[in-house]
């Protein structure tokens, strides 16, 4: 009996928005006499940061600080139409009808400002701290609040934009498959490396290191949150998570998380990433989706670096301590 | 490479709810506090496969606290529906309350509404159903075979795609004669089995008369019209007197896609007048709520003793449990993506959305992709032994290009996988040989 070391590693792409498109997202920009500027949509935020990335889209395209976005989301009275958040789309779907109605609502407080500083709309920035100023010349300047003030009191105008993003279906031909179905991929590659018992067919993780490549980031942390989150997902999808384990009998099913094992914190290793950046024209500020594929790379790496270890071909997930011991019962008998 | 003008795209912010995630502050449906609200709890059916003779709910409404029992006949109009009829998956297969059979152990049968989760809960095992027991399938290809128990309303217990296809298929280039003409066959047969979501918040929502003829429905549904309009169209509302409100999730991970608690939910507010809430247990969660398929994949590949793949061929049984619900979309997902991120001339893919009488599967994270991005990098790396190239410069031979055709003929642009590659290797201490090492997406030399 041993503890035997083993490396696998697994590369993938994973396409954004929903399979064959058809899938739309509307978004709302308008400035309020406070200085803020809302957007108001009905995605859905799972937790991930939707909220947070859709506030920096915005403001990146308004040009004013982040602080003074907010993000009106998840009300059907009030909030445009958005087919949902999966299949790797609301970064990349609602984020595009957010820089559209932005960019309509930026047009409007440039013109504003304009009129109020008596200069060409045209030759207007943001410095993305709160001030419209004219190009080359700072002093001449008027804050976005004064701008959306002099908008609704003086001018008489809303200062707000109105944005879209759809893909239009692409049908799959039934006999061949031909079909647009995707508006860009993202891609993944992870190394493993694995202890494994042969003992007690227990698997430890010991390292996963991975590349990715998802277009521009919009926020580096909670990127790094979904390959963190992808790779323990994919730790437990790979070793021991399933609500069938006797597949395809119905039996045994687990009811609670004593039964249904995911791993814990003491099993994850540190998980080491790099991330490359090459935008996309299809999406905000050229950012792919990385929501869903976080896992993808991670599984087959585990179970590559399994079959490494052990000079066995285990193909089934997941890969328990009852898979391996059989797996090298198996190899043991066909050596003797 | 990234785009350097940008002042607030790119910059790590601070997750605006971080601090109220922490501190326990931020608002999910659930802290939506309602006066007079009623508790739903589900009778379901203790068989996989059956016929329903008879539905007793008299004792189970004379239970303390029990407001009313809804079944099949409480539908004020269809009694089945697929969430994704609007864009053309047919048919209506799945019973919102189970009527003439129960198709997995799980179905939802009869809906106890009470004035305390308990006393729904305590009620509910007072349902009387009388069943006569079907013979049940359950594994995929068993469910392929002329003798095996019919699942489906339709009579055949797989998906029909249009022009009467029994799979999701993609046909590109001869991969029989390519197959005749490799260096090496590599074949493996693939096993995924069903996984739970296990998002921390579990499904629910809370539907609400608001006196006016309309309703609000407060849901950690992952796509708010999509759950309206199924549920409109169940309840027999117009959509235009439902509102749905949502937007923060205790997590979904393509769980919280399925229609399974708005409906039946909104039909009870509708039916007593009163606020009702129907949540998951985490039970139910593990039990009923949708899985993860289980996915079998065979793959046989055509490969060149210098490890380049000349042909892919592609059987997939997806295991959609009893009901379509989002399956026969993931199976065309899963066959549109095949071959996986690399280029080959030969590739034939049939995909089946296969039904058999375990509980139905639906949407997860990765929905179609995950399973054949599993079973091919696993494969990879039995062609790597086969072949004796090595796995990274395997993968770096086959890794499509910029401008390659794909199977599904659109023309690769976007791609980095080379790069990815590349820079994986680096940070795992990997050395690649130099010609390798300078591979780039954007061309083909070396590869």
């Amino acid at each position: 009996m041993a503890k035997l070391r083993g490396t696998g590693m697994a590369a993938v792409n994973y396409p954004t928005g929903m399979h064959l498109g058809g899938d739309p997202t509307q978004a709302l920009v308008h400035a309020t006499t406070t200085g803020n500027f809302v957007v108001t949509l009905s995605s859905v935020d799972l937790g991930q940061g939707l909220k947070t990335v859709l506030a920096q889209i915005a403001a990146e395209a308004l040009g004013v600080p982040f602080e003074t976005v907010l993000v009106d989301t998840g009300d059907t009275d009030t909030g445009p139409h958005c087919t949902g958040t999966f299949a790797s789309r609301t970064t990349h779907r609602a984020g595009n009808a957010v820089v559209m109605a932005a960019r309509e609502a930026r047009k409007v407080l440039l013109e504003v400002a304009a009129e109020e500083l008596e200069v060409n709309a045209d030759d207007l920035v943001t410095d993305g701290e709160g001030s419209i100023h004219l190009a080359g010349a700072p002093e001449m300047k008027i804050s976005v609040t004064d701008a959306a003030l002099a908008a609704h009191f003086v001018q008489g105008k809303t200062v707000s934009g109105r944005g879209v993003y759809l893909k239009p279906m692409s049908p799959m031909d039934p006999e061949t498959g031909e079909c647009d179905p995707d508006s860009t991929h993202a891609h993944a590659c992870t190394v493993v490396e694995v202890e494994v018992d042969t003992e007690t067919g227990a698997v430890a993780v010991l390292s996963i290191k991975s590349a990715y490549e998802i277009g521009q980031q919009v926020n580096p942390a909670l990127v790094r949150g979904q390959i963190v989150g992808g790779a323990w997902m994919g730790m437990g999808h790979a070793l021991s998570e399933t609500t069938a384990p006797y597949y395809p009998a119905i039996d045994h099913a687990p009811r609670d998380f004593l039964g249904y094992v995911m791993p814990g914190a003491a099993e994850m290793p540190e998980v080491e990433c790099v991330v490359l950046e090459h935008p996309t024209e299809t999406g905000p500020f050229g950012a792919k989706g990385i929501g869903e594929m976080v896992a993808n790379s991670p599984i087959p790496a585990v179970v590559n670096a399994i079959n490494n270890a052990l000079g066995v071909r285990i193909t089934e997930i997941p890969v328990t301590p009852e898979v391996i011991l059989r797996a090298l019962d198996e190899k043991a008998a066909s050596a003797a | 490479m990234a785009l350097k003008d940008l002042k607030i795209v790119g910059k790590s912010v601070r997750l605006r709810d971080l601090d109220t995630h922490v501190r326990g502050q931020t608002t999910y449906y659930e802290d939506v506090r309602i006066p007079r609200m009623l508790h739903l709890k589900m009778y379901r059916s203790p068989h996989p496969h059956a016929k329903i003779l008879k539905i007793d709910t008299t004792e189970a409404a004379k239970q303390p606290g029990v407001v009313c029992v809804l079944t099949h006949e409480d539908m004020p109009g269809k009694k089945t529906f697929t969430p994704l009829a609007a864009i053309g998956v047919a048919p209506e297969d799945e019973p919102i309350l189970a009527f003439d059979k129960v198709r997995w152990k799980g179905e939802p049968i009869a809906a106890v509404v009470a004035e305390s989760e308990a006393a729904a809960k305590a009620a509910a095992p007072k349902v009387k159903v009388t069943f006569e027991e079907l013979p049940a399938v359950f594994d995929v290809e068993e469910a392929l075979k002329a003798e095996a128990p019919i699942v489906t309303p339709w009579g055949k217990n797989y998906y029909q795609y249009p022009d009467d296809h029994a799979a999701s298929q993609i046909r590109y280039g001869d991969v029989e004669r390519a197959f005749a003409e490799a260096d090496h066959i590599v074949e493996d047969k693939y096993q995924t089995k069903p996984i739970e979501h296990a998002p921390l918040e579990t499904t629910g929502c809370v539907a609400k008369p608001e006196g006016n003829g309309r309703y609000t429905v407060y849901t950690n549904i992952q796509a708010l019209y999509f759950a309206l309009d199924n549920t409109a169209a169940i309840v027999g509302l117009s959509p235009a007197k439902l509102r749905f409100v949502g937007g923060t999730v205790g997590g979904g991970f393509g769980g919280k896609v399925d229609i399974q608690v708005e409906p039946i939910a909104t039909l009870a507010a509708i039916k007593t007048k009163r606020p009702v809430k129907y949540k998951y247990s985490r039970e139910d969660e593990m039990r009923v709520s949708s899985t993860r398929a289980a996915w079998r994949i065979y793959v046989k590949d055509g490969v060149m003793n210098d490890g380049r793949i000349v042909a892919r061929k592609i059987t997939t049984y997806q295991d959609a449990g009893a009901y379509i619900r989002l399956s026969s979309y993931g199976t065309m997902k899963h066959a549109g993506h095949m071959p996986g991120p690399y280029t080959i001339p030969n590739v034939s893919v049939d995909a089946y959305c296969v039904f058999t009488n375990r509980p139905p599967s639906s949407a997860m994270r990765g929905f179609g992709v995950m399973s054949g991005s599993y079973a091919i990098e696993l494969q990879m790396d039995k062609i790597a032994a086969v072949t004796g190239v090595d796995p990274w410069q395997l993968r770096l031979i086959n890794a499509y290009r910029n401008g390659d055709m794909k199977a599904h003929r659109k023309a690769a642009d976007d791609a980095a996988l080379v790069e990815t590659i590349q820079a994986a290797a680096q940070l795992a201490g990997q050395a690649l040989p130099a010609d390798f090492a300078a591979m780039s997406s954007d061309d083909r030399k070396g590869g």
